[in-house]
Formats: C-alpha cells, sequence, structure tokens
C-alpha cells in the first residue's frame, strides 16, 4: 500500500511537471518577445515606411500588407465555405458521398501549409496569371482556411437542434427562411468562432504567401490589388535572413514579432472568450 | 410577381459548395500534374532513395532521402519532447486540475497553439539555438536538435487538447468501477482511463506528428539547412518543407528542379493524407468500442 502512494506521488508529480513545462515555455516566448520588442515599437515604428535598408523607418507597409492579405483570404473563404457547410447540412440527403467528402475536407484542412503555396503558384500566379500579387496571395491564404471554416460552419450547424428547425418549418415557413432566421441565428457564435481563428492563422501564416504575394521591400503602400506587399510573417523572415545590418535588422524583427504577437492573442482570446460565453449559455 | 428565393437558394448554394470542392480537390490534382515529370527523369526508387540532392549541379541528382531523413529525425525528436509534456497536460488537466484552474490553463493551451509558426522560429533562432550553441559547445546552434525542440513545443497544444477530449470521453463508471475495487487514482488512471481513452490518445500523437511534418516556417529558420543525411542530432538538417520553402523562389518555371519540388509537396500530401486517415479511422473504432458510434 506504501508503495502504491508512493509511485502515486511521483506519477501526480511528473503532471505536474509537465504542464509547468507547457506553461512555462509560452511565458518564455511572451517574455522575451515582449521585452526585445517593445523597445523598437513607437509612433514612427507603426506608421513609417522602411528607410535606410531597413534600419531605419516602421513597418507600416508590412502592416497594411498583412491587413489587406487577411481581408481577402476572409473575402473570398467566408462566403464560399459557408455556402458549403450549408448545402452540406442543410439541403444534400445524408449518405456515403457527403462522408467522403467530409472527409476529404478533414484531409485537407491537415495539408501542409507549403502545399497550399505550390498550389497558389501554379493556378493563381502562373496559370490565371495574377502574378506575385495581393489577389494571388489573399486567393492562396483563403483556400488556406477555407476547410477550417467549412468544418467549424458545420460543426455549428449540425448542433442547432432539430427540434428548431422543425417548429419553424411546421409554422409554415419555407426552409430558406428556415435557415435564415432560425438556423443561421443559432449557429452564428460557433461560426465566428471558426472565423476568428482563421483570420488568426490567415495573418500569421509565411509559408503559402512566400511565392504568391510578398516582397522584401516595397517604397511605400500598395496601389492595386495586383500589387507586391510586404507581410509581417514574411518580414520577420526576410530581416533574419537577408539584408546587411544584421544586429539592427533583429531589433526590427523583435518589434514586428512583438505585433504580430500580440495581434494573435488579440484574435485567439477573442474567440475563446466567444466560445465560453457560448458554453455557459448552453449549461443554462 | 413575387421572387422566388426559396428555388434560387438552392442550386447557387449548391453551386459554390461543389466550386469549393473543385478548389480544394484541385490540390491534389496540381501536385500531380507538376511533379509527376520529374519522374521523366529519374525513376521512384533514384528519387525517394536517392541519397544525393544537387538540384542544381551539373548532372543535377534529385534524391530526397536526406530530405526525408531530415524530417523524420525532427519528427521522432519533436515526438520525444511533446508526447510526455504533451499528454502529461492532458492528464492534469484531466484528474488534477480543479474546475477554475482547467478554465484558465485550457486557455492558455489554446493561445500556445495559435502563435504563428514564424514566431516560434524566429524564437528559436533568436533565443534557442545561440543557448544550445553554448550549452553544448557546438559549432552551430541551429541543428536538428533545435529544431527537434521548438517544433515540439509548437505541437503540445495539439496533442493536448486532443488527448484531453478523448478523456473525456471515457464514461464515469468506469472510474468509479475502478476506486470500488479498490485501486488508487494513479492506478485507476495508468490501468483503466489511459488504456480505455488510448485509440483517442493515439489520435492525438499522430495528428501532432501531422503537424510537425507539414511545419515549414520554424524549421526553415532553425533546422539548419543543409542537404545531407544526418549523422547526429547535433547536425544542421534540410527537412522536405524547407526545401521547398528555400527553393521553390530560385527554380525555373518547368524545370527538373521546379517539378521535383511538387514531387517533393506530393509526398508530403501523401504522407499527412496517410496520417490523417489512421487517425480516422482509430477514432471511429474507439467510438464504436465505447458504445459512442452513430
Amino acid at each position: 500500500m506504501k508503495r502504491n502512494s508512493r509511485i502515486q506521488y511521483f506519477g501526480f508529480g511528473f503532471l505536474y511537471l509537465a504542464i509547468f513545462i507547457a506553461v512555462l515555455t509560452l511565458g518564455a516566448i511572451i517574455y522575451f518577445i515582449t521585452v526585445n520588442g517593445i523597445k523598437v515599437i513607437n509612433w514612427e515604428f507603426l506608421t513609417q515606411v522602411p528607410r535606410r535598408a531597413m534600419t531605419k523607418g516602421g513597418i507600416a507597409p508590412a502592416l497594411v500588407g498583412t491587413f489587406y492579405l487577411t481581408i481577402g483570404a476572409i473575402i473570398f473563404a467566408l462566403p464560399m465555405g459557408l455556402a458549403c457547410a450549408i448545402y452540406l447540412t442543410e439541403y444534400s440527403p445524408k449518405s456515403v458521398v457527403i462522408n467522403v467528402i467530409r472527409m476529404s475536407i478533414n484531409n485537407l484542412a491537415g495539408v501542409p501549409s507549403v502545399v497550399f503555396g505550390l498550389f497558389g503558384l501554379t493556378v493563381f500566379v502562373k496559370f490565371f496569371g495574377f502574378g506575385v500579387s495581393i489577389l494571388s496571395g489573399s486567393l492562396t491564404l483563403g483556400i488556406m482556411i477555407l476547410p477550417g471554416i467549412i468544418s467549424a460552419a458545420q460543426e455549428a450547424l449540425i448542433a442547432v437542434p432539430q427540434s428548431l428547425r422543425e417548429a419553424s418549418l411546421a409554422l409554415g415557413a419555407t426552409q430558406w427562411q428556415t435557415i435564415r432566421k432560425i438556423v443561421l441565428p443559432s449557429a452564428m457564435p460557433g461560426i465566428l468562432t471558426g472565423v476568428i481563428l482563421s483570420v488568426g492563422r490567415a495573418a500569421g501564416e509565411t509559408a503559402p504567401i512566400m511565392f504568391t504575394a510578398v516582397t522584401f521591400y516595397t517604397r511605400g503602400f500598395p496601389n492595386s490589388i495586383m500589387d507586391e506587399v510586404m507581410a509581417l510573417p514574411y518580414h520577420i523572415y526576410a530581416l533574419m535572413t537577408e539584408g546587411t545590418f544584421p544586429e539592427r535588422q533583429t531589433m526590427i524583427a523583435y518589434g514586428c514579432a512583438l505585433i504580430l504577437l500580440f495581434l494573435v492573442l488579440i484574435v485567439s482570446g477573442l474567440a475563446i472568450y466567444l466560445r465560453q460565453k457560448q458554453r455557459k449559455y448552453e449549461l443554462v | 410577381m413575387k421572387w422566388n428565393s426559396e428555388k434560387v437558394v438552392k442550386p447557387v448554394f449548391g453551386g459554390l459548395a461543389f466550386a469549393s470542392l473543385v478548389f480544394l480537390l484541385g490540390i491534389i490534382l496540381i501536385l500531380f500534374q507538376q511533379g509527376l515529370p520529374i519522374f521523366r527523369i529519374v525513376n521512384l526508387f533514384e528519387f525517394i532513395g536517392g541519397k544525393a540532392w544537387y538540384p542544381t549541379a551539373e548532372p543535377a541528382e534529385f534524391g530526397i532521402l536526406p530530405l526525408i531523413l531530415g524530417t523524420l529525425w525532427i519528427t521522432l525528436g519533436a515526438m520525444l519532447f511533446c508526447i510526455p509534456v504533451g499528454i502529461g497536460s492532458a492528464l492534469f488537466l484531466h484528474e488534477i486540475a480543479g474546475f477554475r484552474l482547467r478554465s484558465i490553463l485550457k486557455p492558455i493551451i489554446e493561445i500556445l497553439a495559435g502563435i504563428p509558426s514564424i514566431v516560434y522560429g524566429f524564437f528559436g533562432m533568436v533565443i534557442i539555438a545561440p543557448f544550445l550553441q553554448n550549452l553544448l559547445d557546438i559549432p552551430i546552434g541551429q541543428c536538428a536538435l533545435t529544431a527537434s525542440l521548438i517544433l515540439g513545443v509548437m505541437a503540445v497544444p495539439t496533442v493536448c487538447s486532443l488527448a484531453e477530449d478523448a478523456l473525456n470521453f471515457v464514461p464515469k463508471s468506469f472510474r468509479e468501477a475502478s476506486y470500488a475495487l479498490g485501486a488508487n487514482r494513479w492506478q485507476t488512471l495508468t490501468r483503466v482511463i489511459i488504456p480505455a481513452a488510448g485509440s483517442g490518445i493515439s489520435t492525438a500523437i499522430i495528428l501532432g506528428m501531422s503537424r510537425v511534418v507539414g511545419e515549414t516556417m520554424t524549421v526553415l529558420m532553425v533546422a539548419g539547412g543543409a542537404a545531407v543525411i544526418p549523422k547526429s542530432y547535433l547536425d544542421p538538417v534540410r527537412p522536405m518543407t524547407a526545401t521547398i520553402a528555400a527553393e521553390m523562389g530560385e527554380a525555373v518555371v518547368g524545370s527538373p528542379h521546379y517539378h521535383a519540388l511538387f514531387a517533393i509537396g506530393l509526398v508530403l500530401f501523401l504522407i499527412t493524407m496517410a496520417f490523417n486517415i489512421i487517425a480516422e479511422i482509430i477514432s471511429r473504432n474507439y467510438r464504436l468500442k465505447l458504445g459512442l458510434g452513430r
């Protein structure tokens, strides 16, 4: 008996150690990036274009570029993903085909992001002739987040109780009225959470836009969606691997990493908050 | 006449659904279409088993074994870190943490999952690589070990949340029955709950591995980038994803090098697809076993 409780003691000790390491790593990443990044962040850093071979000025074009790319991705992926999810859960009959489609969507969610980059390069940059541009990058990111949006929306729609649909149909509402006024509003928090998480993912991804949208340096801000842009995540990579003033560039990269981290923390915090609220609502 | 939205909506949605499937399936098509031409130059065995990757030399050599081994070494190393930490954290959340502590720790772990890979890569490059370089007294800090560590950290949230879901699926009665037989909490955990959640936990590990295999920016920045067969964990390596990301910019469109990079993308795609299918099969069987199947 004595021996068993000693084993339990060490076993639980190991579990404490595991969670400690998990939290410690997050703490270490946030600490190092904040402490170093905060030194370079000021109003000029956020609003000016880079000057003197990336050693002076700010990163405003990269912020703007990331903003355009992310918005573009959502404009493309949200209507498509939502329509796909509504069609699959509300209109199509349950069948083997639907199961196969669901499985392939799941599979595509696991495809490495660099492979989406290859797809974007072949289809948008070369085949459609959009070149290296905001348009190509947005579409590539959109395709990348599409599976995530579809499955989040599908899950949210499936979670809406069947009785709500039946009640609405029994009152004489058509199917589209039922979907628009009953099903979608109840599924909205779940869908929103999925969309917000996708925004975070699209804003932070680098590999898919490397060959489809970004460049290391632009003089000013993009004028049209056919322009190349700077983007925050790629800017970090470029600062660390190109250029001639590594030390000064590393500090700027710290600043960029802090801003990116901050944006993503806000986005995922919002998603987590929405989900928690929704869970409480479901419990009541 | 009244606008009949009912008749319009269904085909429009069906069309959009079809279009998104076409796009997604187009990825597979493109990988085959652009990747297969490389096999006019090398055969499959030379490609997969070839020990030399010199895509721009004369004559060029397209053996991706060093790249596959790079991915394999880093994946194994990352798993050595992330399985104990990820599963341990899941067990902690499930068994030890109370409601309040869990509602703080779970969001923290979810946030860890949302940090972009470029930030992990940057962190690894400026903090971990120099640290390991000093600690182990090695020539370059960017090596398989550094990449394994960072990727291990990255995969923890995936493994932890999925494993915790699996643990929550285990019916309460299992635990009660074990306590009633006089087992203590640790015995119940290791001999009843973990085996019952076993396939869910293995699914979590497989999906974590899938994430590590597909990770690009981190390995591009911290793995060192040498396309040679690694001899130790302190050697720099170049995994498949990093090769595509690093060389796509300079490969001439339509050249053998270009097609070879797409073929690597195809190999990556097939690996992650295999992982996903295995995970799907395991989790389906597992639901049936616990009587949760539909």
